[in-house]
């Protein structure tokens, strides 16, 4: 019985653990300047708290994470954006 | 050496229609009296703020672009500070890549108010 579960042959290797490229999206389609004013692209940098995603998730390079960081404060502190929520996405 | 400013300001929503326009006017005439000249101005209306501000929930928001002198934002700021219909309010510098997108945010707009004419 042992063996023949050692010889199942996969027709194509499963792919777990391809691992997807990051890039920043921001040096990639050169965005210069992150605005604070329409929240609907900055929440693409929060969580469903409302919380900002840390870098290895969203793969931005530090420059503009600390661009976006700044911007959701500055959202934040408009209104446009919570501070903490629930379920915000 | 005059720099790029702009500032964001949120009235609270007491205000009739017109007070608010009023509070507006008394804010553009001032940064007009002081030299500071006017590049954008936009109103947004009453929108829903994300949390209760003074126990209000929703608010006129009303933004300038305009380019003046350094010490012209602390005069600005003072009376913000001092109305006590303005809520919130937000001053930042433009740099020079804030300017660009400013510029093509002004031409956005001109080409859809013309396109919906």
């Amino acid at each position: 019985m042992a063996e023949n579960s050692s010889e199942i042959r996969y027709l194509n290797p499963p792919a777990i653990d391809v691992k997807k490229e990051k890039y920043c999206r921001f040096k990639k389609n050169r965005i210069k300047y992150i605005d604070f004013k329409d929240p609907d692209f900055l929440l693409q940098f929060v969580n469903e708290q409302g919380k900002l995603l840390p870098r290895r998730i969203t793969g931005t390079s530090l420059k503009y994470q600390r661009k976006v960081a700044q911007a959701i404060k500055r959202a934040r502190h408009l209104g446009l954006m919570p501070y903490v929520t629930d379920l915000l996405k | 050496m005059s720099n790029h400013y702009e500032t964001v300001f949120i009235l609270t929503p007491v205000l009739s229609a017109d007070q608010a326009k009023e509070t507006v006017a008394l804010y553009k005439k001032m940064l007009q009296d002081n030299g500071a000249k006017v590049v954008n101005e936009e109103h947004w209306g009453m929108k829903k703020l994300a949390y209760p501000i003074q126990k209000k929930s929703t608010g006129f928001y009303q933004l300038f672009q305009y380019e003046a002198e350094g010490d012209f934002i602390a005069k600005l700021e003072l009376a913000f500070k001092r109305d006590e219909r303005v809520m919130r309010f937000l001053t930042v510098k433009l740099d020079k890549h804030a300017q660009a997108y400013a510029k093509k945010r002004i031409e956005r707009k001109k080409s859809t108010a013309k396109a919906e004419k």
